[in-house]
């Protein structure tokens, strides 16, 4: 769609030079360049000149003179229409810039930081017996805590999010499909807080238990199910329905097409689908205060006991605010990065390989 | 799929000859499964609602204040006295300030991506969004406090000095900037991702018929995203903004680690102090005693309904929208 417009506009310009003029003239491919490097250039200028002390300063004079030039430059070689393009163009140009500059900062931030107290050590020792303001200690108990809270909580969510997705696909008719379609929207957007304290009063008030890893990964789970349950139903509407109707013609029940044929037909997708909600749940933070408590030590035992995880390590180094153990929140939020970018890469790389199968 | 269908059709002989009983059973314990699944969803639904009601009544019973006005949250004292007026302005505002700011560039990214890159770029681009998405809250957390609450001083001080007058602008209190302007600067970072991505994906769907008609009468590309993108995308936008909204109310750890709270109402945003439900939960939840935690959970419940309205209406906007929108142009 975007290449159709963008096809459309250099068109005129080739044609021009044959007969007489269709379109009036015209700034040069390179105008847009030339004038933010003239306004970069009297952006500094000025400053310097001025003696402003913040280079944010200079960026914005420069923009604000390359807005300027551009729109004038436009209006007077062009018209009024072509200047308000092009402003257009150069926000959305700069809305794009803005979204970058965080996320590079914010990664640029957490290696550099991350890797002062980062390595081998850190990845395999506890917190046991480290006083938060010395130096040293790991996140081995919190990594451990985080692979087990999520791997339960997948366990949980996976099989109930894929069958009712196959529910909504396969089998929904009428206003229960209607419903669980609409709820399960709505659920996307619980915050993760709501979801712990829905545990609490259940699993911890109501029933008696004491805070541990499943209370936590039960949390979890509620968040992770209708990411599941989305990306899965989307995997399954892709699905040709000439397949269904051949298996279906052969005879074979409704339940072995499913099985057999539609859900190895999508299953690139779905797994890209549960790593992403994997990817999502793993750095939850808010239940897994509320339910898992936290501990220095290392507790291998999900279903008893306070167990710790990355992002709560991350939270509870924060708070104690030394040097040291900012150090080492920095370095978890390192660790915590790699383990999601990781996931979310090794989804993509499932989602890519597995695409050709899919059906389109 | 071609190496599925051929070893279904070896597999399907034999069940069918076995006796159709077999494979009926099979279909109603597979179909029951998958339906009670569905409907286990709509019970967590409606169980979240029922306990958090339950408990929160509780609370409410014995608190001394009033709920909604009281400026104070002492739950864990005899009598307890707790209202959410701190919380709720707190949370309305700092999101209002996340959309204000985060509605616009998500708009313009998302034109960026289905209209102005080039396309052997849209794609990488669309991912590089999608990856702030992926960073955990705590993270963008530890980041908004230790690195952009210093880096926003300058930003303070000069919308302080130049804007002061406004009243909204204006800070009273020196001091680091720790304030609900701080945490809606870091949420509009938060939701820019989602409200991105679906108002990308209804620019993707604009009817190609519009938009070649609006070239074809010599529209510029601004004229053609103004005449036939933005106006066939608006209910998109509006509904991934809410999107954006649900998400702003119940962020949690950004807000914990960046805030100062304080349980006061100041209409400077500047200042640090204020609110939010997320964030109070989460910091007054360790000294709760159990009727301190039936509080929470009570802020917890209000919390809940704001998302549930702010996201149902959204999903609203969206299913509306399907029935006459481009999916069959």
């Amino acid at each position: 769609m975007s290449h159709a417009l963008q096809d459309q506009r250099p068109a005129p310009a080739h044609k021009s030079a044959a007969p007489a003029r269709l379109t009036r003239g015209g700034l040069p491919r390179w105008a847009p360049a030339g004038i933010a490097a003239l306004s970069i250039a009297l952006g500094c200028g000025i400053g310097a000149v001025a003696g402003l002390a913040s280079k944010i300063q200079w960026g914005l004079i420069a923009s604000i003179l390359f807005v300027v030039i551009t729109y004038t430059a436009s209006a007077v070689v062009e018209n009024r229409r072509q200047a308000k393009d092009r402003i257009a163009t150069s926000l959305v140009w700069v809305s794009f810039v803005l979204a970058v500059i965080p996320l590079l900062s914010l990664i640029w931030i957490t290696v550099s930081r991350g890797l002062k107290a980062f390595s081998a050590d850190f990845l395999t020792h506890s917190m046991n017996g480290v006083t938060s303001f010395e130096p040293g200690g790991g996140v081995y108990h919190a990594l451990l805590g985080t692979i087990e809270q999520v791997a339960l909580a997948a366990l949980i969510a996976a099989p109930i999010g894929l069958l009712t997705a196959v529910y909504l696909v396969e089998y929904g008719k009428g206003k229960l499909a209607k419903a669980v379609t609409f709820f399960v929207d709505v659920m996307t957007g619980i915050p993760s807080i709501v979801a712990g304290l829905f545990i609490l009063t259940t699993w911890n008030l109501a029933l008696g238990f004491g805070p541990s890893g499943f209370a936590g990964a039960m949390a979890l789970s509620i968040l992770m199910m209708p990411v599941v349950v989305r990306s899965t139903e989307e995997m399954l509407k892709l699905v040709p329905n000439e397949l269904r109707e051949a298996a279906l013609a052969l005879g074979v029940p409704k339940w072995r097409v499913i099985l057999k044929v539609v859900l190895p037909t999508a299953i690139g997708g779905i797994a890209t689908g549960l790593m992403l909600a994997v990817a999502r749940i793993a750095g939850e933070t808010a239940p897994i205060m509320l339910l898992v408590f936290g501990t220095q030590l290392i507790n291998g035992n999900p279903f008893e006991g306070a167990q710790s995880s990355l992002p709560l390590y991350i939270w509870e180094q924060y708070k104690v605010g030394s040097d040291a153990s900012y150090d080492r929140a920095w370095a978890a939020a390192l660790v915590l990065i790699a383990f999601v970018m990781i996931l979310n890469l090794v989804a993509r790389g499932i989602a890519r390989w597995k695409a050709p199968k899919t059906g389109r | 799929m071609a190496s599925t269908t051929p070893t279904q059709i070896d597999q399907a002989p034999p069940v069918t000859s076995s006796g159709r009983s077999t494979g009926r059973a099979g279909d109603k314990i597979f179909a029951g499964l998958s339906k009670g699944s569905g409907i286990l969803l709509l019970v967590i639904m409606a169980s979240i609602a029922g306990f958090l009601t339950y408990r929160a009544s509780i609370a409410l019973s014995k608190n001394e204040g009033n709920f909604l006005t009281t400026f104070d949250w002492n739950a864990s004292a005899n009598p307890p006295v707790f209202g959410i007026a701190v919380l709720l302005f707190g949370t309305v505002v700092s999101s209002i300030i996340a959309m204000a700011i985060a509605v616009p560039i998500a708009v313009g990214i998302a034109l960026f991506i289905s209209h102005y890159a080039p396309r052997k770029l849209a794609a990488p681009i669309a991912y590089v969004v999608d990856l702030l998405a992926a960073v955990p809250s705590i993270i963008y957390g530890i980041w908004g406090a230790l690195f952009l609450v210093p880096q926003l001083n300058g930003l303070n001080l000069w919308l302080d000095e130049y804007l002061g007058w406004t009243y909204v602008f204006d800070k009273t209190q020196v001091g680091v900037a720790r304030s609900l302007f701080t945490v809606g600067i870091l949420l509009a970072i938060m939701i820019l991702p989602i409200v991105t991505s679906v108002s990308r994906e209804v620019f993707l769907q604009v009817p190609r018929m519009n938009e070649e008609a609006a070239l074809a009468l010599g529209a510029t590309r601004w004229e053609v995203i103004r005449m036939s993108v933005l106006p066939f995308g608006r209910s998109g936008v509006i509904s991934a903004s809410m999107l954006g909204l649900g998400r702003a109310l119940g962020e949690t750890m950004a807000v914990a680690t960046v805030l100062s709270p304080s349980f006061l109402i100041n209409g400077h945003i500047l200042d640090p102090g204020g609110g939010t439900f997320a964030q109070n939960i989460a910091a007054k939840f360790d000294e709760a005693n159990e009727f301190g935690r039936d509080a929470l959970i009570a802020s917890g419940l209000v919390l809940f309904l704001l998302t549930l309205l702010v996201n149902g209406a959204a999903r609203l906007i969206i299913a509306r929208r399907k029935d006459f929108s481009g999916a069959n142009a």
